[in-house]
Protein backbone atom coordinates (compact mmCIF):
# COMPACT_ATOMS: atom_id res chain seq x y z
CA UNK A 1 0.00 0.00 0.00
CA UNK A 2 1.26 3.33 -0.88
CA UNK A 3 1.12 6.01 1.90
CA UNK A 4 1.42 9.87 1.13
CA UNK A 5 -1.62 10.87 3.24
CA UNK A 6 -3.52 10.34 6.33
CA UNK A 7 -6.57 9.39 4.47
CA UNK A 8 -4.14 6.24 3.39
CA UNK A 9 -2.90 5.83 6.74
CA UNK A 10 -6.79 5.31 7.86
CA UNK A 11 -7.05 2.42 4.90
CA UNK A 12 -3.76 0.90 6.14
CA UNK A 13 -4.24 0.31 9.17
CA UNK A 14 -8.48 -1.00 8.41
CA UNK A 15 -6.39 -3.10 6.05
CA UNK A 16 -4.39 -4.43 8.81
CA UNK A 17 -7.09 -5.06 11.34
CA UNK A 18 -8.65 -7.09 8.66
CA UNK A 19 -5.48 -8.89 7.50
CA UNK A 20 -5.42 -9.60 11.71
CA UNK A 21 -8.83 -10.93 12.04
CA UNK A 22 -8.33 -12.82 8.57
CA UNK A 23 -5.04 -14.82 10.06
CA UNK A 24 -7.13 -15.62 13.45
CA UNK A 25 -5.74 -13.22 15.78
CA UNK A 26 -8.41 -12.03 18.13
CA UNK A 27 -10.57 -8.66 18.16
CA UNK A 28 -8.26 -6.89 20.53
CA UNK A 29 -5.00 -7.98 19.09
CA UNK A 30 -6.70 -7.15 15.56
CA UNK A 31 -7.02 -3.23 17.30
CA UNK A 32 -3.38 -3.31 18.59
CA UNK A 33 -1.87 -4.00 15.25
CA UNK A 34 -4.06 -1.52 13.61
CA UNK A 35 -2.54 1.43 16.60
CA UNK A 36 0.69 0.81 15.54
CA UNK A 37 -0.06 0.83 12.22
CA UNK A 38 -1.51 4.41 12.62
CA UNK A 39 1.73 5.19 14.61
CA UNK A 40 4.12 4.10 11.83
CA UNK A 41 2.00 4.98 9.03
CA UNK A 42 1.89 8.49 10.16
CA UNK A 43 5.59 8.41 10.65
CA UNK A 44 6.00 7.94 7.11
CA UNK A 45 3.74 10.92 5.93
CA UNK A 46 4.86 13.19 8.29
CA UNK A 47 8.79 12.64 8.68
CA UNK A 48 9.20 11.06 5.28
CA UNK A 49 6.49 12.23 2.81
CA UNK A 50 5.34 9.03 1.07
CA UNK A 51 6.35 5.38 1.43
CA UNK A 52 4.86 1.75 1.69
CA UNK A 53 2.89 -0.69 3.95
CA UNK A 54 3.25 -4.39 3.31
CA UNK A 55 1.33 -6.91 5.23
CA UNK A 56 2.11 -10.47 5.05
CA UNK A 57 0.59 -13.53 6.67
CA UNK A 58 3.73 -15.40 8.25
CA UNK A 59 5.10 -18.81 9.75
CA UNK A 60 7.59 -19.55 11.47
CA UNK A 61 8.67 -21.77 14.39
CA UNK A 62 4.95 -23.45 13.17
CA UNK A 63 3.91 -20.08 14.66
CA UNK A 64 1.07 -18.39 12.64
CA UNK A 65 0.79 -14.97 12.74
CA UNK A 66 1.51 -11.19 10.96
CA UNK A 67 4.48 -8.86 9.79
CA UNK A 68 4.16 -5.64 8.97
CA UNK A 69 6.82 -3.74 7.07
CA UNK A 70 6.30 -0.02 6.62
CA UNK A 71 9.19 1.43 4.38
CA UNK A 72 10.52 4.76 3.72
CA UNK A 73 13.24 6.59 1.38
CA UNK A 74 13.06 9.68 3.52
CA UNK A 75 15.97 11.11 5.95
CA UNK A 76 16.19 8.15 8.68
CA UNK A 77 16.66 7.89 11.87
CA UNK A 78 19.81 9.39 13.69
CA UNK A 79 19.81 6.80 16.98
CA UNK A 80 16.90 4.34 16.63
CA UNK A 81 17.87 2.96 19.98
CA UNK A 82 17.00 6.07 21.33
CA UNK A 83 14.00 6.84 19.93
CA UNK A 84 12.93 2.76 20.89
CA UNK A 85 13.27 3.93 24.65
CA UNK A 86 11.05 7.03 24.55
CA UNK A 87 14.10 9.15 24.74
CA UNK A 88 13.80 10.99 21.58
CA UNK A 89 11.73 14.10 21.05
CA UNK A 90 10.99 15.93 17.87
CA UNK A 91 9.31 19.17 17.76
CA UNK A 92 6.17 18.18 16.36
CA UNK A 93 5.50 15.54 18.90
CA UNK A 94 6.10 13.45 22.52
CA UNK A 95 8.35 10.60 20.64
CA UNK A 96 5.79 7.78 21.72
CA UNK A 97 4.93 6.29 18.54
CA UNK A 98 7.17 3.63 17.48
CA UNK A 99 7.70 3.22 21.58
CA UNK A 100 3.76 2.69 21.19
CA UNK A 101 4.51 0.15 18.53
CA UNK A 102 6.88 -1.93 20.13
CA UNK A 103 4.09 -2.40 23.51
CA UNK A 104 1.36 -3.16 20.98
CA UNK A 105 3.41 -5.64 18.94
CA UNK A 106 5.20 -8.70 19.92
CA UNK A 107 8.01 -7.92 18.20
CA UNK A 108 9.13 -4.49 16.57
CA UNK A 109 12.44 -3.79 14.14
CA UNK A 110 13.42 -0.93 13.13
CA UNK A 111 16.34 0.03 10.24
CA UNK A 112 17.47 3.12 9.64
CA UNK A 113 20.19 5.79 9.28
CA UNK A 114 20.40 9.33 8.51
CA UNK A 115 19.91 9.62 4.51
CA UNK A 116 19.07 6.02 3.98
CA UNK A 117 15.54 5.75 4.94
CA UNK A 118 14.05 3.71 7.68
CA UNK A 119 11.93 0.29 7.53
CA UNK A 120 10.30 -0.57 10.58
CA UNK A 121 9.10 -4.45 10.52
CA UNK A 122 6.51 -5.30 12.70
CA UNK A 123 5.16 -9.15 13.69
CA UNK A 124 2.31 -10.30 16.25
CA UNK A 125 1.68 -14.13 16.75
CA UNK A 126 -1.26 -15.79 17.41
CA UNK A 127 -1.68 -17.40 20.14
CA UNK A 128 -1.78 -20.47 20.70
CA UNK A 129 -4.42 -22.35 19.11
CA UNK A 130 -5.78 -24.77 21.38
CA UNK A 131 -8.80 -26.11 19.58
CA UNK A 132 -6.40 -26.52 16.48
CA UNK A 133 -3.94 -28.52 18.70
CA UNK A 134 -6.90 -30.73 20.03
CA UNK A 135 -8.51 -31.09 16.22
CA UNK A 136 -5.00 -32.49 15.50
CA UNK A 137 -4.12 -35.15 18.16
CA UNK B 1 -15.94 16.55 8.99
CA UNK B 2 -17.97 13.05 9.85
CA UNK B 3 -18.85 14.85 12.98
CA UNK B 4 -22.57 16.26 14.03
CA UNK B 5 -22.27 18.92 17.08
CA UNK B 6 -25.63 19.48 19.04
CA UNK B 7 -26.09 21.57 21.93
CA UNK B 8 -28.37 20.21 24.64
CA UNK B 9 -28.91 22.80 27.88
CA UNK B 10 -25.35 24.17 28.61
CA UNK B 11 -24.04 21.33 27.13
CA UNK B 12 -22.36 20.48 23.68
CA UNK B 13 -22.46 16.87 22.07
CA UNK B 14 -19.72 15.53 19.50
CA UNK B 15 -20.52 12.17 17.59
CA UNK B 16 -17.97 11.04 15.90
CA UNK B 17 -20.32 8.88 12.72
CA UNK B 18 -17.00 7.20 11.51
CA UNK B 19 -13.02 6.86 11.21
CA UNK B 20 -11.39 10.03 10.87
CA UNK B 21 -8.14 10.95 9.16
CA UNK B 22 -5.62 13.17 11.43
CA UNK B 23 -6.76 16.02 9.76
CA UNK B 24 -10.40 15.47 10.66
CA UNK B 25 -8.80 15.11 14.26
CA UNK B 26 -7.61 18.65 13.86
CA UNK B 27 -10.96 20.37 12.43
CA UNK B 28 -12.97 18.32 15.62
CA UNK B 29 -10.90 19.66 18.16
CA UNK B 30 -10.78 23.16 16.50
CA UNK B 31 -14.63 23.33 16.07
CA UNK B 32 -15.10 21.76 19.83
CA UNK B 33 -13.43 24.74 21.14
CA UNK B 34 -14.70 27.15 18.93
CA UNK B 35 -18.59 25.91 19.77
CA UNK B 36 -17.62 25.95 23.46
CA UNK B 37 -16.58 29.54 23.66
CA UNK B 38 -19.53 30.37 21.09
CA UNK B 39 -22.20 29.00 23.30
CA UNK B 40 -20.26 29.50 26.56
CA UNK B 41 -20.97 25.43 26.63
CA UNK B 42 -20.31 24.06 30.57
CA UNK B 43 -19.44 20.44 29.67
CA UNK B 44 -18.60 19.22 25.98
CA UNK B 45 -19.74 14.91 25.47
CA UNK B 46 -17.70 13.61 22.78
CA UNK B 47 -18.74 10.18 21.49
CA UNK B 48 -15.89 8.45 20.24
CA UNK B 49 -17.65 4.74 19.61
CA UNK B 50 -17.15 5.06 15.67
CA UNK B 51 -13.29 5.13 16.04
CA UNK B 52 -11.59 2.32 15.14
CA UNK B 53 -8.21 3.64 16.81
CA UNK B 54 -7.47 6.08 19.39
CA UNK B 55 -3.77 6.28 18.93
CA UNK B 56 -1.51 9.19 20.47
CA UNK B 57 -2.71 11.81 17.54
CA UNK B 58 -6.10 11.47 19.17
CA UNK B 59 -5.40 11.08 22.56
CA UNK B 60 -3.22 13.84 22.42
CA UNK B 61 -6.31 16.16 20.59
CA UNK B 62 -8.61 15.09 23.45
CA UNK B 63 -6.44 15.88 25.81
CA UNK B 64 -5.61 19.52 24.14
CA UNK B 65 -9.36 19.90 23.60
CA UNK B 66 -10.22 19.17 27.45
CA UNK B 67 -7.20 20.87 28.78
CA UNK B 68 -8.55 23.89 27.55
CA UNK B 69 -12.35 23.54 28.51
CA UNK B 70 -10.95 22.99 32.17
CA UNK B 71 -9.11 26.49 31.74
CA UNK B 72 -12.63 27.81 30.71
CA UNK B 73 -14.59 25.59 33.62
CA UNK B 74 -15.62 23.45 31.09
CA UNK B 75 -15.74 19.28 31.58
CA UNK B 76 -14.63 17.40 28.56
CA UNK B 77 -15.96 14.08 28.69
CA UNK B 78 -15.41 11.29 26.12
CA UNK B 79 -17.70 8.07 26.06
CA UNK B 80 -17.83 5.22 24.33
CA UNK B 81 -14.67 4.19 23.76
CA UNK B 82 -14.71 1.02 22.56
CA UNK B 83 -13.29 -2.35 24.61
CA UNK B 84 -11.04 -3.38 22.21
CA UNK B 85 -9.92 0.08 21.86
CA UNK B 86 -9.53 0.61 26.00
CA UNK B 87 -7.12 -2.54 25.92
CA UNK B 88 -5.31 -1.08 23.58
CA UNK B 89 -5.28 2.60 25.09
CA UNK B 90 -3.80 0.58 27.82
CA UNK B 91 -1.15 -1.54 26.70
CA UNK B 92 0.05 1.50 24.57
CA UNK B 93 0.46 3.67 28.11
CA UNK B 94 -2.04 6.39 26.37
CA UNK B 95 -3.57 8.57 28.94
CA UNK B 96 -6.32 10.97 28.22
CA UNK B 97 -4.93 13.64 30.22
CA UNK B 98 -7.63 16.39 31.63
CA UNK B 99 -10.38 13.83 29.89
CA UNK B 100 -13.57 12.39 32.17
CA UNK B 101 -14.82 9.21 30.88
CA UNK B 102 -18.28 7.42 30.86
CA UNK B 103 -19.66 4.72 29.54
CA UNK B 104 -22.26 5.80 27.40
CA UNK B 105 -23.95 8.95 26.39
CA UNK B 106 -26.23 8.76 29.23
CA UNK B 107 -23.66 8.42 31.82
CA UNK B 108 -21.56 10.99 30.39
CA UNK B 109 -24.58 13.56 30.67
CA UNK B 110 -25.49 12.37 34.72
CA UNK B 111 -21.85 12.82 35.23
CA UNK B 112 -21.73 16.49 33.63
CA UNK B 113 -25.02 17.23 35.24
CA UNK B 114 -23.59 15.74 38.84
N1 LIG C 1 9.87 7.10 9.02
C1 LIG C 1 10.67 7.98 9.67
N2 LIG C 1 11.57 8.73 8.98
C2 LIG C 1 12.39 9.59 9.62
N3 LIG C 1 12.36 9.82 10.95
C3 LIG C 1 11.47 9.12 11.67
C4 LIG C 1 10.59 8.17 11.10
N4 LIG C 1 9.84 7.62 12.07
C5 LIG C 1 10.24 8.21 13.21
N5 LIG C 1 11.22 9.12 12.98
C6 LIG C 1 11.95 9.92 13.99
O1 LIG C 1 11.83 9.27 15.23
C7 LIG C 1 11.23 10.16 16.16
C8 LIG C 1 10.30 9.41 17.07
O2 LIG C 1 9.18 8.92 16.34
P1 LIG C 1 7.89 8.55 17.10
O3 LIG C 1 6.82 8.14 16.17
O4 LIG C 1 8.26 7.59 18.16
O5 LIG C 1 7.51 9.94 17.75
P2 LIG C 1 7.06 11.33 17.04
O6 LIG C 1 6.65 11.09 15.63
O7 LIG C 1 8.07 12.37 17.33
O8 LIG C 1 5.88 11.77 17.85
P3 LIG C 1 4.51 10.99 18.09
O9 LIG C 1 4.58 9.68 17.40
O10 LIG C 1 4.48 10.89 19.54
O11 LIG C 1 3.50 11.89 17.51
C9 LIG C 1 10.54 11.22 15.33
O12 LIG C 1 10.48 12.45 15.98
C10 LIG C 1 11.42 11.30 14.10
O13 LIG C 1 12.48 12.17 14.32
MG1 LIG D 1 5.24 9.45 15.31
Amino acid sequence: MHIASDADTVVARQKGREAALLIGLSRTEATFVATAISEIARNITIHAGHGEVVIREVTEDGRRGMVVVARDEGPGIRDVAAVLRQEYSSDAGLGIGLWGARRLMDEIEVSSAPGMGTTVTMKKWRGIDEVGLLLHE
Amino acid sequence: MPVSILKQREYLIASIQSALTDTEVLELRDALLAEVAKHRARGVIVDVAALDVIDSFVSRSLSTVARTNRLRGAKTVVVGIRPDVAVAMSQFGLRLDAVHTALDLEAGLELLDS
